[in-house]
């Protein structure tokens, strides 16, 4: 057979049934193999969509997502796409077309480098350069991209090999594959898990920090179960929303630069930490020196690289989030744990002081508010364990984060660690392919969402049912907001315009739209569009002078400051100087053309007689 | 405080493996003073040795992070006083006249090292050893005159029967 059919058998013995991507003329040969299989190929509108789909897909289900991409622009395309998964973990394979093997190297049409392109964004890549390369090298970045610390792989498929034969006999498919340099930990320490548990027992205001690797193991029954046995309250970090279900009475929220009072504060006070599944980055810290000061840390990872990288620990655990869980678990089965009281309520009373207020009145729509009519809208419809929530990037992702409970693991998906806006539209459509039976709601900006926009053709093509929520205040909210508080408030193209009219937009593709300005109107739109079952996009009109409360970069988590809360209010084309200076040039050349044709008419006047 | 490391890697002989090692400590900004790679006694295997400038916990984080990769198949850090360093340099000196001929060849037997070319002007002078043996020789025949110079960067072995294994640690 072909090296293009071996391929998709390879996929197929990997339980691969569906592709996010984009054809090209060195994927050729794969796209003809493709017709013959029972693979389902979403074509998107752009490879970076592609590997977002194949990312959301893949956070959604904890299976491997595919998205494939040809040479050349195809392959940088896709770079973002594959950053991102990078940067939170998240297992995808990418495969890229390149040119004929002849022609490598001679800078042939659509010829790139794509082995050194993706080298520094993925857990591993491979470039096959014989046909009989192909069980293996499939396997393998299966076996690599979910296991371990998951991570996306990258394998380059010149187009000859696709086209070339390979006799399967001979090189079948391994179910089971031996690397010699990849042994990645999971069971933790017998040691360090005692002494874990000995620092937990002596703790008197200790907290659990869940990020996403809780999600990502699927811990969050054991991590239930740890936290109630022990009374211990648990904060999560961006990637780790939904890992602890943020109703529960011990959940704090989340925890960092855009984290919630309690959280920050019982981080803050806290004398032991118990770290599951985070990397202690920036954005949780703030300022290493003064972050949770009196706190001995436990670190559980699966990345011993993350352990003792950012904070110094006192208990690292190299293992599996779910399995260290486990055994630390077995430890408090057999014995009596005295929650200290004292901390306990000291942490209800702190919940109970910073509850934060969403129901505003205003209008322009406050965004809080749509956050809050959302969550009713979820439970109204008894949705809290069968809905995904995407975001894109800014604001409308922080107000998500800071004001929305999650309640079920992997139903939180955001660009975390690279924060790339235009992510949320297109991982949508990954995670409502993956679970079908979840309504999948994308929360983004207007300016996030500009980026993938060309995915309604997608989602309108394949008739995804992805309610698409916009918090549209024409502005990039987040630099808007940095730009007010630490750049004396000049603000700096960071305003859109009026255009488009995203109603219009979505109606183009035959999707189903409705503009929201009032914040009467929020619930029954978001209950409308969640029912339906049809793509659907809301434009929420929301006041672009909300901002959010924040700790200041490389400052102290207790250290929350409120932002200036300011934008030009009257209908100003552009409030950004930029744009101003470069209206008033355009003006300035119009009238100066206009002048010169008032000069130039005469004269035509003058011959013509 | 800063020191510097002598890391021995055993990785998987596959295109890309150089650029891969590179391009980490590239961009983590670990500070390479020496980086040699050549094969050993098995044909899929090559050895590195990579000297890295940073203190206790950089050096950590090069460990840590270079066995993430899949690649790599051991990592070690070498403690230079159990371990046999070598490095080879080719020193090309200026030698016009009999006299500085003779005094390089002097100084180059003191040294043991060989002379491995002649010209009418010049005298190429092949030298082996620790990086300060070979510091030294550079400095003895600076006054004549370098004319040019190639050092192969630093390798080394443990002291031993001790060995580095292809399980990781």
């Amino acid at each position: 057979m072909k090296g293009a059919e071996a391929m998709i058998k390879a996929l197929e013995a990997e339980k691969v049934n569906i592709l996010f991507g984009y054809p090209g003329g060195a994927l050729l040969p794969f796209y003809d193999a493709l017709y013959d299989s029972d693979f389902i190929h979403i074509l998107t509108r752009h490879e970076q969509a592609a590997a977002h789909a194949a990312d959301g897909y893949a956070r959604a289900s904890g299976e491997v997502g595919v998205c494939i991409g040809t040479s050349g622009p195809g392959a940088t395309n896709l770079v973002t796409g594959v950053a991102t998964a990078y940067a939170d973990s998240s297992p995808i394979v990418a495969l890229t077309g390149q040119v004929p093997t002849k022609l490598i190297g001679n800078d042939a049409f659509q010829e790139i480098d794509a082995l050194g392109l993706f080298m520094p964004i993925v857990k591993h890549n491979f470039q096959i350069r014989k046909t009989e390369e192909i069980p293996e090298t499939f396997r393998a970045a299966f076996e690599i991209a979910k296991t371990g610390r998951p991570g996306p792989v990258h394998i380059d498929l010149p187009k000859d090999i696709q086209e070339m034969e390979l006799d399967l006999d001979k090189h079948p498919i391994p179910s089971k594959i031996n690397l010699v340099g990849y042994k990645p930990t999971t069971i933790g320490h017998p040691r360090q898990i005692k002494k874990a548990v000995n620092l937990i027992l002596m703790a008197k205001r200790p907290v659990i920090i869940a990020g996403g690797g809780v999600n990502i193991a699927n811990a969050t029954v054991e991590l239930m179960k740890f936290a109630e046995l022990t009374n211990i309250p648990v904060c999560t970090t961006l990637m780790g929303k939904g890992s602890f279900p943020e109703e529960h009475p011990l959940a704090l929220g989340m925890v960092g630069m855009h984290g919630t009072k309690a959280a920050n504060y019982c981080v803050s006070e806290s004398d032991v930490l118990i770290a599951i599944g985070c990397r202690f980055s920036d954005r949780i810290t703030g300022d290493i020196k003064s972050f949770a000061p009196h706190a001995k840390i436990i670190h559980i990872d699966i990345d011993p690289a993350e352990i003792g990288k950012n904070v110094k620990v006192e208990v690292p655990i190299v293992g599996d989030a779910k399995i260290v869980l486990k055994d630390i678990l077995i430890h408090f089965l057999k014995k009596d744990i005295l929650p200290n009281k004292k901390w306990i309520e000291y942490v209800a009373s702190l919940k109970k002081s910073s509850i934060p207020k969403m129901d505003y009145d205003d209008t322009p729509i406050k965004p809080q508010r749509i956050v809050k009519e959302l969550m009713d809208v979820i439970n109204d419809l008894n949705l809290n364990k069968n809905s995904i929530i995407t975001t894109d990037v800014g604001q409308n992702q922080m107000w998500m984060a800071h004001y929305f409970k999650s309640c079920a693991p992997r139903s939180f998906l955001s660009s975390g660690g690279l924060g790339t806006m235009g992510f949320g539209f297109p991982a949508a459509i990954g995670a409502k392919i993956a679970k079908p039976d979840s309504k999948v709601i994308c929360v983004s900006g207007d300016g996030g969402f500009m980026m993938n926009c060309q995915e309604l053709g997608t989602i309108a093509d394949y008739q995804i049912p992805v309610v698409i929520c916009l918090f549209d205040n024409r502005t990039l909210g987040m630099v808007y907001q940095w730009q007010n508080l630490y750049y004396g408030k000049r603000q700096c193209s960071v305003n859109f315009g009026d255009t488009p009219d995203f109603v219009k937009l979505a109606e183009s593709f035959g999707i189903k739209a409705l503009r929201i300005s009032k914040p009467g109107e929020i619930k029954e739109a978001l209950r409308e569009a969640i029912v339906s079952d049809e793509p659907y996009l809301l434009d929420f009109i929301i006041d672009p002078a909300e901002a959010l409360s924040m700790v200041p970069p490389g400052g102290k988590l207790t250290n929350i400051i409120e932002p200036v809360r300011e934008h030009p209010n009257e209908k100003v084309i552009c409030f950004d100087e930029i744009k101003r200076r470069f209206l008033a040039k355009k003006e300035e050349t119009t009238s100066k053309n206009i002048k010169l044709n008032e000069q130039a008419e005469p004269e035509t006047a003058d011959t013509s007689n | 405080m800063e020191h510097t490391h002598i890391i021995s890697v055993l990785v998987l002989n596959n295109p890309g493996v150089l650029q891969r090692i590179a391009g980490l400590f590239t961009r983590r900004w670990y500070n390479i003073s020496s980086i040699t790679v050549g094969a050993t006694d098995s044909p899929n295997i090559a050895r590195m040795t990579i000297v890295v400038k940073g203190d206790d916990k950089v050096l950590e984080q090069v460990v840590k992070q270079l066995n993430k990769l899949v690649e790599v198949i051991k990592v070690s850090d070498l403690d230079d006083k159990k371990c046999v360093e070598r490095e080879l340099c080719l020193i090309k000196v200026y030698a016009p006249t009999e006299s500085s001929k003779s005094q390089v060849i002097q100084y180059a037997n003191i040294f043991r090292g060989k002379i491995v070319d002649l010209s009418s002007e010049s005298l190429t002078v092949e030298i082996t050893g620790d990086v300060d043996k070979i510091n030294a020789f550079i400095d003895l025949v600076k006054p004549l005159g370098i004319k040019e110079m190639a050092r192969t960067g630093l390798t080394a072995l443990m002291r031993g029967p001790k060995i580095l294994k292809s399980k990781k640690s």
